[in-house]
């Protein structure tokens, strides 16, 4: 036995679970390993690795890691490159499972069990899961799987990754000494065989098993296929995306309006109650100025991150995505991209990274690079608290045209702009760099699931963790930081105007207000986009903590948004806003980009071209705007 | 890439058998067996991408909706499984009518029913 790479891993065998796109593989995951879950990246490159921990009825302590779904051993996109290389044990920094547990779809067993059998040849302990029996069973597809473990000479086991005894079986099938080891020798070269032989090989094998089991029919999905005769429709598709998009938005402002209030409302309590059991002192300051004034500024964002996350992994969950990337196929191809750039730029409007990420699962490196260097110009989450600030406090409260709301409709607009940017740079780019380039689509349509709640609840789990850890870690590091600037050195005895002005951050904005000047920023706003750099929401807490240190009375954060109501200029707040469509992105999107492109080129030309953007964007906006009178 | 007479749309359908026909032209909702997959020079990987998930000699194709404007792309149930296509992808797939095989192999929808 020969393995490329050997580390030294504590917690047990290794088990992978390997599969095709949307065999449920990621549901029996969580149903295996509950909350018990690690989510990184492989060495050297960024897909998501999913390892987990379970323990046997018998008490054996198993690491579970779930694989990027694949179709076939000979890898077309990083993703599944990672999925033969950790096959193979050829991948960095990771040991060969010790054991495969192939998780096969009932309801599709002719093309999963291809894989099934390219497994099986690479020699390593194999079982099957035989995974949504349920919904097989439903559509009159019976598996008898005794006699597929004979046929495939493996064992079988059936799992329901829906309800939580689902894997009792598979639990107790892990116990079992004899599947640890394998009938056949373990290959250790590459998958060298001729490709099109095999896969035609195989693909007779299965029709002959699946012939012996009496299940060599194609069953539609009825239910499905009706849904998608309205999903798909030529016209109707369209219009029900655009107004399922439109529904997301508005539910993001409308529904997180009442929490939002309570965590605005906790913030202020406990701001009060320190306030008042602190002397007054540089301390009182940092705490109740600095610390919280700056993270309850940017957590009271938390509930329209979780709406807008709540959107996306639904719609993922339930099949949905994909049906809309085939809607928008037609515009992405007419700006040089296919449908495939879809998802990733839908899930950069909850966050860039993960949307930059998600990028790996386009084949064509053109494509891929595109995708990525548009990504930061979709909606992130991350502006949302700058676009709610603003327009909490300059566009009217009211309704449109009886069912609008004007402020949603704002919104709305500025994430159009943002698509609309992004649809530009992508059409230019193209103009240059897509001749001879053939994008393929070739994307699966899964059946419709209703989206199960463990699924949601873990993946809207693992992003607040994440929200909450920049919140805690960088936001928090840099917001005390913009306090120290803020408050040091303190004013000379005898003067007037407000502590601030006299301070480094003072300097520092009055430096860049020059510069910002044309396109209408004040100081405060200047120095609150530098570290809005680190991340963007910061720009909101920095502001909180700019004001409440310029202000002479007692003014605390919650206070922000009349205070700038009062002292910036319409055509200053809509300035800001065209910033922030285009806005110079974070450092940890650049740092992603960085790793995704393998140098500092990318990002740099991203900075570069993002920065020009919104300096123009907003130059136009403010001069516009002050023609209109609105200075 | 490729020789320059060569198109990136290799939809000529061979026209040696009077009723195959690539994918691409294929009536919606009508069911076909596959008859064979090649790619073009540009693109030669397409075929063992599209053998892959599924479009094998012998399988079972049915378009399933165009959309608008201009058809681009489709969507394909190929087997069990439903994929959007490009029309350029789809025209790698030759195929001929179930009624023109002579129905040796039922067609997928009365199968289901029975």
């Amino acid at each position: 036995m020969k393995q490329s790479v050997i580390h030294v891993h504590l917690g047990g065998p290794l088990v992978a679970l390997l599969g095709n796109p949307n065999c449920g593989k990621t549901a029996l995951f969580n149903l295996l390993t509950g909350s018990r879950q690690k989510v990184a990246n492989y060495a050297g490159v960024t897909v998501e690795r999913k390892e987990g921990k379970l323990t046997t009825p018998a008490g054996k302590q198993l690491r579970v890691l779930d694989l990027p779904g694949t179709y076939s051993l000979h890898p077309r996109s990083p993703d599944e490159r990672v999925t033969c290389d950790v096959l193979t044990g050829h991948a960095t920094g990771e040991k060969r499972p010790d054991l495969v547990i192939c998780v096969v779809d009932a309801t599709n067993l002719r093309r999963n069990l291809r894989l099934v059998l390219a497994v099986k040849r690479l020699g390593l302990p194999c079982i099957v899961a035989l995974n949504m029996t349920d919904l097989a069973e439903q559509r009159g597809i019976h598996v008898d799987v005794a006699a597929l473990a004979a046929a495939l000479e493996l064992p079988v086991v059936n799992t329901v990754a829906v309800n939580s005894a689902g894997a009792a079986p598979l639990l107790t099938l892990l116990d079992q000494p004899e599947i640890w080891r394998s009938k056949l020798a373990l290959a250790t070269g590459g998958i060298a065989e001729a490709r099109s032989a095999a896969i035609e090989a195989d693909h007779d094998a299965v029709r002959r098993i699946l012939q012996r089991l009496g299940l060599d029919q194609n069953i539609p999905h009825l239910l499905s296929d009706r849904i998608d005769r309205v999903v798909l429709h030529p016209v109707g598709g369209p219009a029900l995306l655009a107004l399922v998009l439109f529904l997301v938005f508005q539910a993001v402002f409308a529904w997180a309006a009442v929490p939002m209030g309570w965590i605005d409302a906790a913030t202020s309590v406990i701001a009060n109650s320190i306030s008042a059991m602190l002397p007054s002192n540089w301390f009182k300051s940092l705490i109740v100025d600095g610390v919280i004034a700056g993270a309850g500024g940017v957590v009271v964002f938390l509930p329209q991150i979780i709406i807008l996350f709540f959107f996306i992994l639904v719609l993922e969950e339930s099949g949905y995505l994909p049906r809309a990337a085939f809607l928008l196929d037609r515009l992405m191809g007419g700006v040089g991209l296919s449908g495939r750039s879809f998802i990733p730029l839908l899930s950069s409007f909850a966050c860039a990274i993960p949307g930059i990420m998600a990028a790996r699962t386009i084949a064509n490196p053109r494509d891929r690079l595109v995708t990525i260097m548009i990504a930061p110009m979709m909606t992130c989450s991350a502006r949302l608290p700058v676009y709610a600030l603003l327009i909490g406090a300059f566009i009217p409260h009211r309704e449109v045209g009886g069912i609008f709301e004007l402020q949603g409709l704002v919104l709305f607009c500025l994430y159009v702009a943002g698509i609309v940017g992004a649809l530009v740079v992508a059409w230019v780019l193209k103009r240059f760099t897509a001749r001879n380039q053939v994008h393929p689509l070739m994307m699966e349509l899964p059946i419709y699931h209703w989206p199960r709640v463990r699924n949601i609840a873990i993946g809207l789990w693992q992003r607040v963790v994440i929200f909450m850890k920049r919140v805690g870690g960088i936001i928090l590091v840099l917001t005390v930081l913009l306090w120290f600037l803020a408050s040091f050195p303190a004013p000379p005895p005898g003067a007037t105007g407000a502590p601030i002005e006299y301070s480094f951050a003072g300097w520092l904005g009055r430096g860049l207000a020059v510069i910002f000047a044309p396109i209408g920023f004040n100081w405060q706003i200047s120095i609150a986009l530098v570290p809005g750099m680190a991340a963007r929401e910061v720009a909101v807490s920095a502001l909180g903590t700019v004001y409440a240190l310029s202000a002479t009375g007692d003014n605390t954060a919650g206070a922000l948004m009349p205070l700038i109501a009062k002292s910036w200029s319409l055509a200053t707040a809509l300035s800001l806003l065209a910033w922030y469509v285009f806005a110079p992105q974070c450092l940890a999107t650049l740092a992603t980009v960085k790793r995704e492109t393998g140098g500092w080129t990318m990002p740099l030309v991203m900075a570069a071209y993002l920065f020009s953007l919104a300096y123009l964007a907003s130059f136009i906006t403010y001069r516009l705007a002050l023609a209109a009178g609105l200075g | 890439m490729g020789k320059p007479e060569q198109s990136t749309y290799p939809s000529t359908p061979r026209m040696n058998k009077k009723s195959l026909f690539t994918l691409d032209q294929a009536e919606n909702y009508r069911p076909y067996v596959i008859h064979s997959v090649d790619a073009p020079s540009i693109a030669p990987e397409w075929q063992a991408w599209l053998e892959e998930i599924g479009f094998i000699p012998g399988e079972h194709v049915m378009v399933m909706a165009r959309s608008l404007p201009g058809g681009d792309p489709i969507v394909v149930r190929v087997g069990a499984s439903t994929f959007a296509l490009r029309l350029a992808e789809a025209a790698c797939v030759h195929v001929q009518a179930i009624a023109a095989i002579g129905t040796l192999e039922a067609d997928p929808l009365a199968s289901a029913a029975a």
